[in-house]
C-alpha cells in the first residue's frame, strides 16, 4: 500500500486538532505572569508629532508601562529591509518601530501600553495625549512622483524608492514593424490579505539566562529569528522563535513587523511575558497590503496575431516604508514573468517603486505574478478584439510549444517544463467552448449578457537557487532542509525548516516518506515551526514548501535508503550491490526471502550491535537542498459570467481551472489549494479593493467595508489538471499554492469585458462592482 | 464594578464575577480558558467566534457575557462526545473542509445550527446559510461539500 500513498487524497493529520478546538494559535497561549500590550496608532496619514504626554496613561489602573520612541530607539535597530534590489537606485527610508517626529500612514505606531489585562491596556491607550500637526498627503503611486507631490522622506527625492528595468530583444524595432498596437492603462488595486487569524506575538525574556522566546504568527520562524537578532541584539543561539498553529498567511506573515519587536522590548524591560494581538481593524491598517500598481502597457503584433513586443511602465505603491521583502515583488517576481507562456521576442519594462502615505505593501498570494499575468492577458484579449480573432485562438498562435527540459525566454529565465496548449485544450473542451460561444450569441439576442474569459498562465515558484537569490539582492538563502529520524521501533520523525500554516505538509510530507521507504504513512510525524527543534529553513511562501522543502525531504530519505542498503547487505551477508529494494524491504537479488524490512534496519542501526566497519550508529539523515532552478507551474482557466443589464451585477456562473503542478502527492490537498486560490483571485476581480481617501484615511478599514468572498457569492469550481514533471525536482513536483490566484483575476475580468462587448466597453477598474459595471453600460449607451 | 454570572458551558457550570463590558467571547477564551472559539474580526462579520447559546448559533463577540447569564452554551470543545467526533466534525475532516483551521470552530458550530433548522439542505441553501462565516483558505467549496455530506450521514436527522 505504501507505494500508492504518493498520489492518494488521504485525509489530513492536521485536522483532528483543528476541528476539535484543541489546536493552539499564538493568541491562545497563556504564560504565568503574562501581561498585555496594545499599540497606539496614528490617526493621520502624514503629520508631525508636536507633543506626546503619557502621564495619565501611566497612572491608569493595571498599567505597568507606556513607551514611546524616546524609550525604544536606543534599544531597537530600525525595521530591516531584506531585499536589496541591485542596479535600481534603491533608497531605503528609515523605518522605526515607533514614529518619533513624523507619522507617515494611518496605523503608524506611536506608543505602546502594557497592562495586566488587555481591557486595561486599551483603557490606558485612550489617555495618551498626542498633538499632531497635519502634513500634506499623497496616496496614489503615480501622483506621488510629481514634482509638486508631498515628500515622505527627506532623503528620498520624488518619493522614488527604486527604478528597476527589465529588457530583452529589440523592443523599438518590434514596435516599428508592428501591424497592430494595443494599449491599456491598468489599475492593479491594492488588496488586503485578510488571513482569518490576525497577527500576534508573545515574547518571553528570561533575564537570568539572557534567553528570549517569541511565539509568533509567522510563515517563516527562522527568518524571524535572524531578523530579531539583528534588531534586538539578542544572539541567535539564545533566541527561540515558535510559529505555533498559524491561521493563514497569504504573504501577510512573512515580513518583520513593529508589533513583534515592541512585545520583545516590553518583555525585556519588564521581565514579564508580554502578549500582543492586533485587532482586525489594526490588521487592516498596519499589517501589509498587496498589489497597488498603476500599469501603462502596450503590445505590438502582426496582423495575424503574433506578438512582436511588449512595452510597459509600472508605478508600484510601496506604502510609507519598505517592508522586508517588498522591493523584490513588483520587480523580480513581476517583471521577469512578463512574457508569460507566450513567445515574446522583445520586451521592456520600467518599474518605479514609490513611497506613499499608505500601509507598507508586501507579498500577497501570487506576489507579482498575478500583476504580470493580468497585464499580459488583458493585452491578449485587446489584440483578439482588434483583430477579430477568438481569444482562445489568439493564445494558441502565441503559446510556446511543449518542452520537457528547459526553455529560455526573453527576460533571461529558463522555464523548466511546459505544455501550455494541452492545458488550454483541456479547459476549452471541459467547458464546451464552441457551444458556449453559440449560447452566448443566442442570449445576446435576448439582451442577456453572458461573458467567457480565458486565461493561460505560467508562474515562477519554488524559490529558488540561493546563488540567484544573492544575485538579485535577496538577503537570505532560498534552500530548505529536512531531518529524517528513524526511532528503534521503526517510527519516524521528520523535522523541516519550512513552516506550513494550512497547506497540509504534515500530511503530504509523511506521504513522501511513506512512498519512498515503505513505512506506514501513520508512522511518520512531521514537526515544523520551532527554531529550537527544526533545522534552518527559509519559510513557507512563494509556493516553495513542497517544491523546495519536499525536495530536501526526498533527498534525506534517499540518504537513509542508501545507508539501509549497506546495513542490510552486512546483516544478510551479501554484497551491497546485490541488495534490491521494494516496498519497504531490502532483499538479496534473486532471493526475495532473504530480506530485512526498513523497521529491522531501523532497530539494528539504533542498537548498533553489529554494524559494518566505519558505519555510524543510528538511522537519521539531514539534507540541505538548494534547487538548481525555480519551478514553473502553468495552466489555463476559463470563467463564465452573466452581467445583469439592468443592475450591472456580475454573477460568476461557471469556472474551470486546469493547472499543472507536476505529479500530485495528495490530489485532495491540491484541489483545495486551487479552490482557495481561485476564489481569492475572483475576489480581486469582483469585490476587493483597499480604498484610501485623499486624506489618506483607509475607507475600507474593517470587514464591514472590505468585501472578501462569501460562500453565497460563488459557484463550484471545476478543478482539472495535466501532469508535466519538473525535470530537476527529485519528485518532479511543482508548487500549487498561488496558481489559482494568478490566473483567476484575469479570467473573470476578461469574462466581464467579453459580456459587455455589445456595449463597446473594454476598460473597467477593479473591483467590478455593480455600480461600476452599470455606469460603464450607461456611458456606452449614451454615447 | 463586577457582576456575578452563572453560565453553563459544554455541560459544566461556571460562576464568575465579571465586568459588565466583558464580551462573551473573552469570557469563554480568557475567563474559563476555552480557546477553541476564535476571534477573527471586531465588527461581527467573520463568524469565527460562533457558539451555540441555548442551541442558537450566536457570534459570541456580539454579546456581553452578562447577557449570557443563565444560558447554556456549546463551544467547539463540547461537540465531540466520549472521544467520538460529531458527524459535522467528521465530514469537515473527510471532505477537506478546512486548511488553516482558524475559521473552522465557528464554521462547524454554524453548520451544526444550520443542520438543526434544515436537516436536508441543498448546496445553495448551505451557501446561503453560511454567508455569515468567512473563510479565506478553502473558497468554501469543500465546506459546502462537508455540510451536505454531514446531512447525508445523519440521514435527515439533525
Amino acid at each position: 500500500m505504501s507505494a500508492k500513498v504518493f498520489g492518494s487524497g488521504i485525509r489530513r493529520r492536521e485536522d483532528p486538532r483543528l476541528i476539535t478546538g484543541t489546536a493552539a494559535y499564538t493568541d491562545d497561549l497563556v504564560l504565568p505572569g503574562m501581561v498585555h500590550a496594545v499599540i497606539l496608532r496614528s490617526p493621520h496619514a502624514h503629520a508631525r508629532i508636536a507633543r506626546i504626554d503619557t502621564t495619565r496613561a501611566k497612572q491608569a489602573a493595571g498599567v505597568l508601562a507606556v513607551y514611546t520612541a524616546a524609550d525604544t530607539e536606543a534599544s531597537l535597530k530600525p525595521m530591516p529591509c531584506a531585499w536589496l534590489l541591485p542596479n535600481a537606485e534603491l533608497k531605503i527610508a528609515a523605518y522605526p518601530q515607533l514614529a518619533k517626529d513624523v507619522v507617515r500612514y494611518v496605523g503608524d505606531c506611536v506608543a505602546v501600553v502594557v497592562a495586566e489585562d488587555r481591557y486595561q491596556a486599551q483603557d490606558a491607550l485612550e489617555l495618551i495625549e498626542v498633538d499632531y500637526e497635519a502634513l500634506p498627503v499623497v496616496v496614489d503611486p503615480q501622483k506621488a512622483t510629481a514634482a509638486s507631490a508631498p515628500q515622505l522622506h527627506a532623503d528620498v527625492p520624488g518619493n522614488q524608492a527604486f527604478h528597476w528595468t527589465v529588457a530583452g530583444g529589440d523592443v523599438e524595432a518590434a514596435f516599428a514593424k508592428a501591424e497592430v498596437v494595443v494599449k491599456d492603462r491598468i489599475i492593479q488595486q491594492r488588496l488586503i490579505p485578510t488571513a482569518m487569524e490576525t497577527r500576534a506575538a508573545l515574547a518571553k525574556w528570561v533575564p537570568a539566562t539572557g534567553e528570549l522566546t517569541l511565539w509568533n504568527t509567522t510563515q517563516n520562524p527562522h527568518i524571524v529569528r535572524f531578523l530579531t537578532s539583528l534588531v534586538t541584539g539578542v544572539p541567535e543561539d539564545k533566541l527561540r522563535v515558535v510559529a505555533p498553529e498559524v491561521g493563514g498567511g497569504f504573504g501577510s506573515k512573512i515580513a518583520a513587523f513593529p508589533g513583534e519587536f515592541l512585545a520583545i522590548f516590553c518583555s525585556m524591560k519588564l521581565g514579564r511575558p508580554v502578549k500582543w494581538t492586533e485587532t482586525r481593524s489594526e490588521n487592516y491598517q498596519a499589517t501589509t497590503h498587496g498589489r497597488d500598481h498603476v500599469q501603462e502597457v502596450e503590445l505590438a503584433a502582426t496582423r495575424d496575431g503574433k506578438i512582436l513586443g511588449l512595452r510597459c511602465s509600472v508605478w508600484a505603491g510601496m506604502g510609507a516604508y519598505l517592508s522586508t521583502a517588498a522591493p523584490g515583488i513588483p520587480t523580480i517576481l513581476h517583471g521577469l514573468m512578463l512574457s508569460g507562456p507566450y513567445s515574446v521576442p522583445a520586451l521592456k519594462e520600467d518599474v518605479f517603486g514609490v513611497y506613499t502615505n499608505t500601509t507598507p505593501v508586501e507579498a500577497y498570494r501570487g506576489a507579482g505574478r498575478p500583476e504580470a499575468t493580468f497585464m499580459l492577458e488583458r493585452m491578449l484579449d485587446k489584440l483578439s478584439d482588434a483583430l477579430k480573432i477568438d481569444p482562445a485562438e489568439i493564445r494558441r498562435r502565441n503559446l510556446l510549444p511543449p518542452f520537457e527540459d528547459g526553455c529560455n525566454v526573453v527576460t533571461g529565465l529558463t522555464y523548466d517544463s511546459g505544455n501550455y496548449q494541452r492545458a488550454l485544450d483541456k479547459a476549452l473542451e471541459h467547458i464546451s467552448y464552441k457551444e458556449l460561444r453559440a449560447e452566448q450569441a443566442r442570449q445576446r439576442e435576448q439582451k442577456r449578457y453572458l461573458g467567457i474569459g480565458v486565461c493561460t498562465y505560467v508562474e515562477i515558484c519554488g524559490l529558488g537557487p540561493s546563488q540567484v537569490a544573492g544575485a538579485i539582492g535577496f538577503q537570505g538563502g532560498l534552500w530548505e532542509s529536512a531531518i529524517v529520524r528513524f526511532h528503534p521501533s521503526g517510527k519516524v520523525n521528520v523535522f523541516i525548516g519550512a513552516s506550513p500554516h494550512g497547506q497540509g505538509e504534515e500530511t503530504t510530507f509523511a506521504q513522501i516518506v511513506s512512498s519512498e521507504l515503505g513505512v506506514d504513512v501513520n508512522d511518520v510525524k512531521v514537526i515544523h515551526g520551532d527554531t529550537e527543534s527544526t533545522p534552518m529553513g527559509w519559510g513557507t511562501y512563494g509556493s516553495r514548501t513542497t517544491a523546495v522543502g519536499g525536495a530536501a525531504l526526498a533527498t534525506a530519505v534517499r540518504k537513509i535508503k542508501d545507508k539501509a542498503k549497506v546495513l542490510a547487505a552486512h546483516l544478510l551477508e551479501a554484497a551491497s550491490e546485490d541488495i534490491e529494494y521494494d516496498e519497504g524491504r531490502f532483499f538479496v537479488k534473486g532471493t526475495p526471502s532473504r530480506a530485512k524490512t526498513i523497521q529491522d534496519i531501523a532497530l539494528m542501526a539504533n542498537l548498533a550491535w553489529n554494524l559494518p566497519a566505519g558505519m555510524e550508529a543510528g538511522l537519521e539523515a539531514t539534507s540541505f537542498y538548494d534547487p538548481p532552478n525555480f519551478v514553473y507551474p502553468f495552466g489555463a482557466h476559463v470563467a463564465v459570467v452573466e452581467v445583469d443589464g439592468e443592475t450591472g451585477n456580475v454573477e460568476l456562473k461557471r469556472y474551470v481551472a486546469v493547472d499543472d503542478c507536476g505529479p500530485q502527492i495528495n490530489p485532495m490537498i491540491v484541489e483545495g489549494q486551487v479552490h482557495g486560490g481561485v476564489v481569492q483571485g475572483v475576489g480581486q476581480a469582483l469585490w476587493e479593493g483597499a480604498v484610501y481617501d485623499e486624506n489618506g484615511q483607509l475607507v475600507t478599514g474593517s470587514l464591514l467595508d472590505y468585501a472578501i468572498p462569501r460562500a453565497d457569492t460563488l459557484p463550484d469550481i471545476d478543478v482539472l489538471s495535466t501532469v508535466t514533471k519538473s525535470p530537476h525536482h527529485p519528485l518532479g513536483v511543482k508548487g500549487i499554492g498561488e496558481a489559482g490566484t494568478i490566473a483567476s483575476t484575469a479570467a473573470v475580468y476578461n469574462a466581464v469585458v467579453d459580456a459587455l462587448e455589445p456595449f463597446g466597453v473594454d476598460n473597467l477598474t477593479m473591483p467590478l462592482t455593480p455600480e461600476r459595471v452599470w455606469r460603464a453600460m450607461q456611458n456606452a449607451t449614451q454615447k | 464594578m463586577t457582576f456575578p454570572v452563572k453560565i453553563v458551558v459544554n455541560g459544566r457550570a461556571y460562576q464568575r464575577e465579571i465586568e459588565p463590558r466583558l464580551l462573551l467571547t473573552h469570557f469563554l477564551r480568557d475567563a474559563i480558558g476555552l480557546t477553541g472559539t476564535k476571534i477573527g474580526c471586531d465588527t461581527s462579520q467573520c463568524g469565527a467566534c460562533t457558539v451555540l447559546v441555548d442551541g442558537v448559533a450566536t457570534k459570541s463577540c456580539t454579546r456581553l457575557a452578562v447577557q449570557a447569564d443563565g444560558t447554556a452554551i456549546t463551544t467547539i470543545e463540547g461537540l465531540a462526545s466520549d472521544g467520538k467526533l460529531h458527524h459535522v466534525q467528521e465530514s469537515f475532516w473527510a471532505k477537506h473542509g478546512l486548511q488553516c483551521g482558524f475559521c473552522t470552530p465557528g464554521m462547524i458550530m454554524a453548520s451544526v445550527a444550520l443542520l438543526r433548522t434544515n436537516p436536508n439542505p441543498s448546496a445553495d441553501q448551505v451557501r446561503q446559510g453560511l454567508e455569515g462565516n468567512l473563510c479565506r483558505c478553502t473558497g468554501y467549496q469543500n465546506i459546502v461539500r462537508a455540510v451536505c455530506d454531514a446531512a447525508k450521514a445523519a440521514g435527515g436527522r439533525s
